[in-house]
């Protein structure tokens, strides 16, 4: 059991039990979908930033406990960063999860070390940045799609 | 006593130990745990005279084929139109003219679509298919949807995951051109009724393609017996090498359809002003084909042959009644596709537990099953499901490989609590 609680960490199933900042976003200023073709998840990310600085962030969706807990743990970590911040955290991110095992996560990113696990499954590395790979769509303003409209 | 020595006598059951040691990639550890390999409507395992058929032939007989007069070639001829005569045989066509060879159950449909298709439909033409339907027998009758106009309609599915037949009835009409339906579902394990769908069409003189990907590994197949006008199946679900297809068509049906590709092979002459094509099947068998994969798909049906088939059947069809009933004593576990005619393919949810996590927590314990839409993503939105969890099980799979599947998935529950 102890190698798949290293995948399946206590943070990521609380978070995938009860998902923070779950839910559409009134006068959201970017929004992006996500879509996973492989598993079927899906996501929506909302943003709201006042100049430089993302102030508010919440998603919808589904899809499997990494990506959930992955987009739920992000909205937490990335609010009252700048975009920059944003952007370099997730390129700390993704080396994590395709990292080497037993490499040390970077310090920055905190609470998120939680899916170091992530690396050792190649499979479920798309799981664990969906919700990152929406940011930057959302960031670039990339995101907003009448699509996901209704 | 001595009538039940007798009766084993009649009836011999498959030694799945022995079996089991024909197929080298079953004995290995996955993340320390001993491999339980129940992705086979995915992909089935290689047994040994598979593997050295195909050895054999890089090592002693390599060449093109249809090509040369040297000895090589001969050879390379003979084993490769051998395993046309044997596929021939496996589905009982009347002729291994019958028998095309190209890469897989998609392309197969796919040359139909574009070279029966384009020849013989027009636009507003119905091709009839059903909800089940993997996106094989989709997406080529959309393409030529663009490309001609003509209409796609589908068989709805009840909730047990078994084929609508008296709304199959009603859509069946004089726009029907086609009936292009799945033998049996790879998501559901549903074996439909064909042969009686057949006759339906062909009482309105609808043809009918029967797409076997999923049927072939799990019971004979006689297309006659049938009455296919198409007959559709990829080598690597049988036990044989992938990249190889089959497409089965009646003599007369792929006479009057023209050539699929162009190239080597498939002329008699070419000239600048034009080209004559040569004979069927090799009309539709442009450019040098996966020799050693044809070759090896002869040896995986002898293989199979060997075994017998009804004896397969007989002892997967006990693999799927003993996992099933275990599957549904795990709490909060829910089998998708309950048809009363079954193969050994269980598709299930358990909770909610995303299937994903299902598949990683199971491979943590050796157990291979394959998770997602399984190519069905219109039969998902049917089912009002992102995802399933899928064990399917093959003949060398064992009664204690269902016990670790369900070690494996009370262990992902308690990991999710």
């Amino acid at each position: 059991m102890d190698d798949l609680r290293e995948l399946y960490q206590e943070v990521i199933l609380d978070h995938n039990r009860h998902p923070r900042n779950f839910s559409a976003m009134e006068g959201a200023s970017a929004k992006a979908e996500g879509y996973n073709p492989l598993c079927g998840d899906q996501l929506t990310l909302y943003l709201k930033s006042e100049g430089d600085q993302i102030k508010d962030l919440s998603f919808q969706g589904s899809g499997c406990a990494i990506s959930k807990a992955s987009a739920s743990l992000m909205t937490e970590a990335l609010k009252g960063k700048s975009k920059q911040e944003a952007l370099e955290l997730f390129k700390k991110f993704h080396h994590m999860v395709t990292g080497s095992v037993g490499e040390e996560p970077d310090p920055s990113l905190g609470k998120l070390a939680v899916f170091a696990g992530v690396c050792e499954y190649p499979a479920r590395v798309k799981c664990a940045s969906l919700a990152w790979h929406t940011l930057k769509n959302a960031l670039e303003g990339k995101g907003e799609v009448a699509k996901t409209e209704g | 006593m001595k009538s039940k020595q007798n009766l084993q006598l009649v009836r011999p059951a498959l030694d799945i130990e022995a079996i089991r040691q024909d197929f080298p990639v079953l004995h290995q550890a996955i993340r320390g745990k001993p491999l339980v390999y129940l992705d086979n409507a995915a992909s089935t395992q290689k047994p040994r005279a598979v593997i050295q058929a195909v050895k054999d032939f890089y090592e002693k007989d390599y060449s093109n084929i249809h090509r040369g007069v040297h000895t090589l070639s001969e050879r390379a001829t003979i084993a490769y139109e051998s395993a046309r005569n044997e596929v021939a045989h496996f589905l009982n066509a009347k002729s291994e003219k019958e028998i095309v060879f190209v890469r897989g159950a998609t392309e197969a449909i796919n040359l139909v679509s574009q070279s029966w298709g384009k020849k013989f439909l027009k636009a507003g033409d119905e091709v009839l298919i059903s909800h089940m339907e993997h996106h094989a027998n989709i997406v080529p009758w959309q393409l030529l949807r663009e490309q001609i106009g003509i209409e796609l309609k589908v068989i709805p599915i009840t909730d047990q995951g078994e084929l609508d037949l008296e709304a199959f009835e009603k859509l069946l009409s004089k726009k029907t051109k086609l009936l292009s339906l799945v033998h049996i579902s790879n998501t559901l394990g549903t074996i439909n009724p064909v042969k009686d769908c057949i006759k339906k069409a062909h009482a309105l003189g609808i043809p009918v393609l029967i797409d076997g990907a999923q049927a072939v590994a799990h019971q004979s197949v006689d297309v006659q017996d049938l009455d296919a006008d198409f007959y559709v199946f990829s080598s690597h679900k049988v036990f044989s090498p992938s990249g190889v297809g089959v497409l089965y068509a009646k003599e007369a049906i792929l006479d009057s359809m023209p050539p699929y590709q162009g190239g080597g092979d498939m002329i008699l002459t070419v000239s600048f002003e034009k080209t004559t094509y040569n004979e069927i099947p090799h009309k539709f068998e442009a450019g040098t084909p996966n020799i050693e994969g044809v070759i090896g798909l002869g040896h995986g049906i002898q293989y199979l042959k060997h075994l017998g088939l009804d004896k397969i059947k007989a002892y997967e069809e006990e693999l799927l009644s003993k996992a099933t009933l275990a599957l549904k004593e795990i709490e909060g576990l829910q089998i998708i596709g309950e048809a009363k005619n079954k193969v050994s393919v269980i598709s299930f949810v358990l909770k909610d537990i995303h299937p994903h996590d299902i598949g990683t927590l199971l491979d943590n314990e050796g157990v291979a099953v394959r998770t997602g839409h399984h190519c069905t993503m219109p039969l998902m939105k049917r089912l009002g499901l992102p995802a399933t969890a899928r064990a399917s099980f093959a003949f060398y799979n064992t009664v204690e490989e269902i016990d670790a599947l369900l070690r494996a998935l009370e262990k992902a529950k308690k990991v999710f609590g």
